[in-house]
Formats: C-alpha cells, structure tokens, sequence
C-alpha cells in the first residue's frame, strides 16, 4: 500500500475517535442537563432564597438563562462547561470547578495506588494461577476474583476500620492526615505523600501512608481481583496455543514461555484492562471514600446529593463522566495502535 | 421387589430423557433440559449458589408467616443486645428492632429491587439489540451508536445523580440502575442475532412468508433470551451490590425500611461497641451476590455454545 493511502487512513481513523469523541461527550452531557433540569428544586429560589421578590426573581432567572427554550438551554449550558463553568456550590459558595480542583488530587491519589497494588499483585497472581491450571493457587485466585465481585466496598471498609484500625491499631482512622500534621507541607502536586516527599518531611510521609494504607489496599483488592480474573483468562487462552508448543519444543524454558512468548502475547490487551480498572476505581472510590471520610471527589459529590446542591452533583458527576470516557476511549486508541492484527 | 421396581422405572426415564432419537418434541425439550440440570448439578459450587438462592426466595416468600418480631417495632430498653440474646438470635440494632427479622424482611426488598431491575432492563435491552442486530444498516448505526455512548458512562455515579434528581426511593432506585445497565444486554443480543440471523431455518421461515416482525419476535428474540438470562443472572450480584450502594447512601429505600445497604449504613455510628449491627447485613449482602456469581458461572458453562450441547 502507498504511504499516501495509509495516511489517509489514519486520518480517518483520528476523525473518527474525534466524532466518537465529541458524541460521547454530548451524550454525557444531555445526560447532566436533563438530571439538573428534571430536579425538583427551582435553581432561582435556590440562589435567591425563598422570600425573593418578584421582579428579582424574574431577573435572576432570564440571567440563568431560564427563560429560553429548552435546546437554547441545553447550547447555553454546553458552551458553559466548555468554558469550565460549572456553576457555584450553594454548599460552599465557591465555583464548583475550583472545588473539585482542589478535591480531586485526593481521589487521583487513592485511586492510583490502588490501581498500582491491583497491578503488581493481581497481574503475577493471575499469571502464576494459568500456568497452575487447577492447582491450589489457580482455586486461590478463583476464590480472590468471586469475592471481589460479590462484597460491597463500604462494608469491605467498614470491617477494615473495624479489625485493622479499631482492634488491631495497625493503621490510622479516616480523614487523609492528622490534624496536627494538617498543613505542614506546600501542595506542589496535590498528592500529600508526593508532597510530603518533596519537602522531606518524613513525619507527614509516615502519617500519610498510615492513613492512605487501608482505603488503598480496600480499593486495591478490588483491582487485585478484577485484574487476576482478566489475566488468567488471558493467558489461559495463549497458553493453549500452538506456538506455545512449538516454543516448548524447540527448548525455551517454561520460564521464557510464560512470560516472553505468552505474557508478552497478552501484554496489549491487559493494558486496556488495566486503564479500565483504573477507570473503574475512579468512580469506586466514591462509596470508598465516605467510608473513610477521605476528601476527594466522592466525599464533595456524597455531601453535595445530601444537601441538593445541584451544580456540585452534576460538576462532580459530569468530571468523573469525562475522564471514565477519555480514559475508555485513550485505550481504545492505544490498543489499535499496538496491536498489529487491529491495526492492519 | 418394589424400590427394584423404582429404580427400573426411574432407569428407564433416565434413557427416555437422555435418548439419542426423541419421539417428540416434548421429549427433545425435556433430554435437554434434563441433560442441562446434569451438568448444572456436577458442579457442587452452582448447586451450592442455587440452594441458597432457593432458600433465599423461600425466606422472602414466606418471611411475614414466620413466627418474627416486627421488623419495625422499636424497643428502646433492648436496644444493641449482642448476637445469642434471648428472643433475639442476631442480637437488636441501635433502636431495639429484632436484626434477624430486619433482615428476613430486607430480603423481600433486595430480592424485590434486583429482580424489579432485571425485569426492566432485559427486555429493553433484548429488543434494541436484536432489532440493531436483524434489521442491519442505518438502524444498527444509530442503536449501537447509542449503546457506546451509554455504555462509556460511569455507572455508580449515574446512578447516584439520578437518584438524587429523582429524589430517593425504591422505584427510583430500580429506575436509575435500570438507565445504566442496559446497554450491556443489548450488545449481547446482537452479537447472538448476528450468529443466528444468517441461519438457514430464518431463511426457510422468510420464503414461507413470514414477516419480518415475526421472524424477529418468534425466532430470534427467543433464541437470544437463553444468553441474555444467563447474563442476567451473572448481573443480579452487580445491581445487589449497586441496589446495597444506593441503599447505604440513603438513595434506595427510605427508613424505616429494613434494607440491607441502609442498615450497613445505620450499624456505623455505633461500629465500635456493637459490631454486629453492620456486620450481618453486609454478610448477607456478600452472601446473596455471591450465590448469585455461582449460579451465573454455572449457567454459562452450560449455556456456553463453546461448551456444545
């Protein structure tokens, strides 16, 4: 083929993940403007306070743009979040997008070393219970994955608190830190055990980790979980395949069979798994969070659905929405670009 | 000589049902059927998920004719009495209402909300896929488009907005699950319409003059419904699990409804001193989905094409 006509299609292809793109988006967000329309709240009242006069009323409500036709409404409200405005908190009366920027480094952080302990236990776990096919380890693994999909997290947390924490003393309570170690490091990056690094403050560090340990290991068993059943059955798969044989055959040792002919075959599609997982926890961690009063996105998003404060709810939900789709659809992107079967 | 008589008769019904050369159509449905429950019954783990599900929908039947406490009556003077008490086997919770009861009644309302979801969700996510799936062309564009897009939302917390816009409660509830949920059935009915739309007894079934609606309600909808219900089934531990979520929030059933999440929920102010007011029903909710789990990997090791039949 003429590098021409491949340039060609890849140009499609980039089109197409932009339409795929833009349509996801405005679904997301038809979505979040029909749940802040379809609430039972006047957002006028909700600004002005119940004993409003009329003409402020009337005033504040051609300035929400209220008064205009429903799909004039839903562009207004469209280029709004394009302009990164999500409405203010009635919670906390700031702007709902520098709330969740200030929130949200605290989900990222929980939810990636979760994801980092579901990656470096889960993976191995899933790899050794193929290549044990039926053997203790493998019914460990199973086991492993069915709890995982049956327990609820919050109660998974709460026993947590209660063994770990409660009886055991082994790590911290709820909350992210101390309060006497509240503060004591510059926010460079968000992260308080990055930070904390950063400013070589071992005591904040130690106390951190004291609190991140439990809520990440809890979210992580999940990740553990999912991640070992994927791997498993990936590998599962290659293992039963010729080339596999023909590798044993030729005298390759079991040792490079498994991880480089076969874990090296299913390398592709286990890093779209775990950008799910990743994904997954990002919304999980909600339900987490509540459970060990961490202040992240769940936290703010839970206290906003307590109060009806719409414009957080909806903010929360509609940034959670966007990074889940540009996360799926970044790993579509990048398993078409490696796998060479897909990409042909 | 009678138990050798049974077991002659009982023989030979074993051979009418497993007989190579059915005599009838009721015969061919029933070797079927009978060799299928052989092989769900082979796995000790499937039929252990399946007996508690029985006795689980035995508990919800006949729970108001058991001889319980009032899952609402409050007496204050018992309040927090430990697992072993007299009168109360699973102990009271912060209010002196009877947990065991508490929990045969929340079993109703679990069981009640998940099967409510399913009942929602299946068929509209059988027929948009079959019909994406049969019809081809401009009507599967924009069905399956429409499936991506609701596809790549975040679940939980869909759910959580719109149980909040619609304010809490359990039809809600079942209506905010239900809005997520779909579209993974309906990629499924496709994917068994597209395997079954090309097969020659559909062609047979067009020339005798069938119409098109038919060949899609009276063929394929009902060859697709046997995948879709084994995914269901593998689903019901997810939406216990998001029905227990809602209910922990406050979004699912309102107090002073006996429902599993929400009684998590209520056990953890009082976490430290009375362990078993959250513990139980996050045990039953663990044990409820996981029953769920088993059945629905059975299910699909029998149902499975791959596995043959």
């Amino acid at each position: 083929m003429t590098q021409g006509k491949a340039a060609l299609r890849w140009a499609g292809r980039v089109c197409g993940w932009v339409l795929t793109l833009a349509a996801t988006f405005t679904g997301l967000l038809a979505v979040t403007f029909f749940i802040g329309r379809k609430v039972p709240i006047d957002p006028v009242l909700a600004v002005l306070g119940d004993h409003a006069s009329a003409s402020a009323y009337a005033a504040v409500r051609a300035q929400m743009g209220l008064d205009q036709p429903l799909p004039v409404q839903f562009v207004l409200y469209v280029r709004d979040v394009l302009h990164g405005n999500l409405g203010t908190s009635l919670l906390t009366s700031n702007p709902v997008r520098d709330d969740i920027l200030r929130v949200f480094p605290a989900t990222l952080e929980l939810a990636t070393l979760a994801t980092l302990i579901g990656i470096l236990v889960g993976v191995p776990l899933g790899v050794v219970a193929a290549t044990r096919h039926n053997r203790a380890i493998d019914h460990v693994a199973r086991f492993v994955g069915l709890i995982g999909s049956s327990m609820p997290v919050f109660w998974l947390g709460l026993m947590g608190l209660l063994l770990f924490y409660a009886k055991l003393h082994w790590v911290a309570g709820p909350g992210r830190i101390d309060p006497a170690y509240d503060g004591m490091v510059d926010t460079r990056t968000g992260s308080l055990l990055i930070d904390a690094v950063l400013a070589g403050d071992w005591d904040v560090f130690r106390n951190a980790m004291a609190h991140i340990l439990l809520p990440a290991c809890i979210l992580g068993y999940y990740s553990v979980a999912y991640l070992s059943r994927m791997t498993r059955a990936f590998m599962l798969e290659q293992l039963s395949q010729e080339y596999i044989v023909t590798a044993r055959v030729k005298g390759v040792s079991e040792r490079g069979v498994v991880w480089r002919h076969a874990f090296g075959n299913i390398a592709v599609p286990l890093l779209t798994i775990v950008a799910l997982a990743y994904s997954n926890l990002l919304e999980g961690s909600v339900l987490t969070e509540i459970v060990f009063s961490w202040p992240g996105i769940g936290s703010y998003l839970t206290g906003a659905l307590m109060n009806a404060d719409m414009s957080a709810v909806l903010g929360s939900t509609l940034t959670i929405g966007a990074l889940f789709i540009l996360i799926n659809l970044a790993t579509d992107m990048l398993y078409r670009v490696f796998d060479p079967r897909v990409r042909a | 000589m009678k138990p050798a008589a049974d077991a002659a008769s009982s023989a030979g019904r074993r051979a009418w049902l497993l007989s190579a050369e059915p005599a009838s159509r009721a015969q061919a449905m029933l070797g079927q059927a009978y060799r299928r429950w052989r092989r769900l019954a082979s796995n000790p783990m499937t039929l252990c998920g399946l007996v508690v599900l029985a006795l689980l929908v035995l508990t919800a039947l006949i729970g108001p004719l058991l001889p319980l406490q009032d899952p609402l009556r409050q007496v204050l003077a018992d309040r927090l009495l430990p697992p072993g008490s007299p009168g109360h086997w699973l102990g009271t919770d912060e209010l002196g209402r009877d947990l065991l009861s508490r929990l045969v009644h929340g079993a109703r309302l679990t069981l009640a909300i998940a099967v409510l979801v399913v009942v929602v969700v299946v068929p509209i996510g059988l027929l948009i896929g079959t019909a994406a799936g049969f019809f081809g062309g401009w009507v599967d564009r924009v069905l399956m488009r429409l499936t991506d897009i609701a596809l790549a939302f975040p679940k939980i917390v869909l759910a959580l907005a719109l149980a909040a816009a619609l304010g809490p409660g359990v039809f809600n509830a079942v209506l905010a699950i239900s809005i997520t949920a779909w579209p993974a059935y309906a990629r499924l009915a496709r994917a068994e319409t597209l395997r079954h739309a090309r097969a020659d007894f559909i062609h047979a079934a067009r020339m005798q003059g069938a119409s098109r609606m038919r060949l899609l309600l009276r063929y394929i909808v009902p060859l697709c419904a046997s995948s879709v219900i084994v995914r269901a089934t593998l689903d019901m531990a997810g939406i216990i699990l998001s029905v227990a979520g809602l209910g922990f929030l406050g979004l699912g059933a309102q107090p002073p409804n006996p429902e599993w999440g929400y009684m998590v929920a209520s056990g953890r102010n009082v976490l430290l001193d009375a362990w078993w007011v959250s513990t139980l029903p996050g045990l039953a909710i663990l044990i409820v989905s996981l029953a769920f789990n088993l059945l629905g990997d059975g299910l699909r090791d029998v149902f499975d094409p791959r596995h043959g039949d």
